[in-house]
């Protein structure tokens, strides 16, 4: 298992993500974030935390689980799925998904169709913390925060949990 | 936690953790309820046929759209309209229905264990929703989950089962998954119509509602099922309304907050007056609405493939 991204990198990357966000989306006027379950949902409370610090105002953040939109369902036993949660209209908004790992890209598809389920956003963007590449379909992000390259039998791990943030590569599959 | 069976039969059979992951996997389901497309590809090119030997509505038109909400498509078959009609056997029914590509086969049989006998003979994934006086589990699992949503959990519970013990598949199932969760469970009616080996089960027997009444966090009233009433177990319905009935006044002594339950579809002036079956505390129609959650629980679990290597 191998290390590579620690506390205080993840916090340069998240400071830079925030300013990438701003940059393109005119201050940050007419955002939402939508973090994807479950590792997404924590990097977007992150995000806006910066964001409120930057600009002092943070925008609402939504919680998506893909699980019923996957295109591998019938290959792979059911995950527990959770809720979704986005309580607010995100018609016209410019909304930045965020996860940890982008891979194949399965995952966005699944969540981009959720999200038009919602309502009709005027932009969708990507962000993710780790771009792993390896991808199966034409999806790419908008904002990274670091790229790297990883074998098909190599699992990325990004943990958030009581003030540790970590990244870790490792060859032992999932667990 | 995985769910790795191929059919949903009953509740006896089930550990307390499958059970659980349905009822978690459910509220996932009812979240979709509130969105404005209420509908998800999960099962998109599923076929789910019901097959109905015996009449329904509620439990019909909820498993059809717990599929449809999932994007299955559905079938349906009722005992008259069919080939049953004209003396097929139930084996043969369902391997017809089975090679014309069904995926999953939600049956109803007057039958106690009709389920159970077609669900090692075909591929297709067999939901018992209800066979004779045996199970009705889908019932039950949306029981479970109602009461779980109204009190924040089940373990501890008094739950009380007014009516037909005998002849109740629902009361058979709800037994089974209130104890696996740690409900106590108090059965109440005449003493011919409870099984007079019920205390094996772990429930405790009165044959007067107000002995139990005051103790009780949830009473969940039985329909009496006129129709399996022909062996003169009781002497009238007028008379089991007067000892049995649930009415305001045998509810006086009962908690504030008794939550009052009823399957359906209600007698009422029988087992049910109407100012409690349409009284604050009761959630019948709520019932109704977390059916459909459940039964889409139901066939996501049983849906899903067995590899787990996947990314």
């Amino acid at each position: 298992m191998e290390r590579i991204m620690t506390k205080n990198e993840m916090v340069r990357v998240l400071k830079r993500l925030t300013a990438e966000i701003m940059e393109d989306t005119s201050g940050g006027k007419n955002i939402c974030l939508i973090g994807i379950r479950s590792m997404g949902v924590h990097l977007a409370e992150m995000l806006k935390n910066e964001i409120r610090k930057s600009e002092k105002k943070a925008p609402p953040v939504g919680i998506l689980d893909v699980s019923l939109y996957r295109d591998d369902f019938s290959r792979r036993l059911p995950r527990r799925i959770k809720e979704t949660v986005i309580d607010f209209d995100i018609e016209g908004k410019d909304v930045v998904l965020v996860d940890d790992v982008i891979w194949t890209g399965r995952t966005i598809r699944a969540a981009l169709d959720e999200l038009i389920d919602f309502g009709r956003p005027n932009r969708v963007w990507l962000c993710v913390l780790i771009d792993r590449g390896g991808r199966e379909l034409p999806v790419q992000p908008d904002f990274i925060g670091k790229k790297i390259e990883a074998e098909k039998n190599q699992w990325i791990e990004v943990k958030i949990e009581k003030g540790k943030a970590e990244v870790f590569l490792t060859t032992e599959g999932r667990k | 936690m995985r769910f790795e069976r191929k059919d949903l039969l009953g509740l006896e059979n089930l550990t307390a953790d499958e059970i659980n992951l349905i009822l978690e996997t459910a509220v996932s389901m009812k979240e979709l309820f509130t969105r404005s497309v209420k509908k998800v590809p999960t099962l998109r090119g599923k076929t789910v046929v019901i097959l109905f030997y015996e009449p329904s509505t509620r439990t019909r038109v909820s498993f059809e759209l717990a599929a449809k909400r999932l994007s299955a498509d559905t079938v349906n078959i009722s005992s008259s309209s069919s080939s049953v009609a004209k003396g097929e056997s139930i084996i043969d029914t369902v391997k017809t229905i089975e090679a014309l590509g069904a995926d999953f086969i939600v049956i109803r049989h007057p039958s106690s264990g009709a389920p159970h006998l077609i669900s090692n003979r075909i591929s297709s994934s067999i939901i018992n929703a209800g066979d004779g006086m045996h199970e009705h589990p889908t019932q039950a699992l949306l029981d479970l989950f109602s009461i779980k949503e109204k009190k924040g959990r089940i373990a501890g519970l008094k739950v009380g089962i007014v009516g037909d013990i005998s002849h109740s598949r629902v009361a058979r199932s709800n037994i089974w998954g209130l104890k696996k969760l740690g409900a106590e469970v108090f059965l109440i009616g005449p003493p011919t119509l409870i099984p007079r080996d019920a205390e094996t089960l772990g429930v405790k027997v009165y044959y007067r509602l107000e002995k139990i009444i005051k103790k009780l966090d949830v009473i969940n009233i039985l329909r009496i099922q006129r129709e399996r009433q022909k062996d003169q177990l009781l002497p009238s319905m007028e008379e089991y309304n007067s000892i049995f009935g649930v009415s305001l006044s045998r509810l006086e002594k009962a908690r504030n907050d008794l939550v009052i339950m009823h399957p359906g579809p209600m007698n009422r002036g029988i087992e049910v007056t109407s100012p409690v079956a349409d009284s604050k505390n009761a959630i019948i129609n709520e019932q109704v609405k977390n059916g459909v959650a459940v039964r889409m629980a139901v066939l996501y679990l049983l849906a899903g493939g067995k590899n787990e290597n996947i990314a």
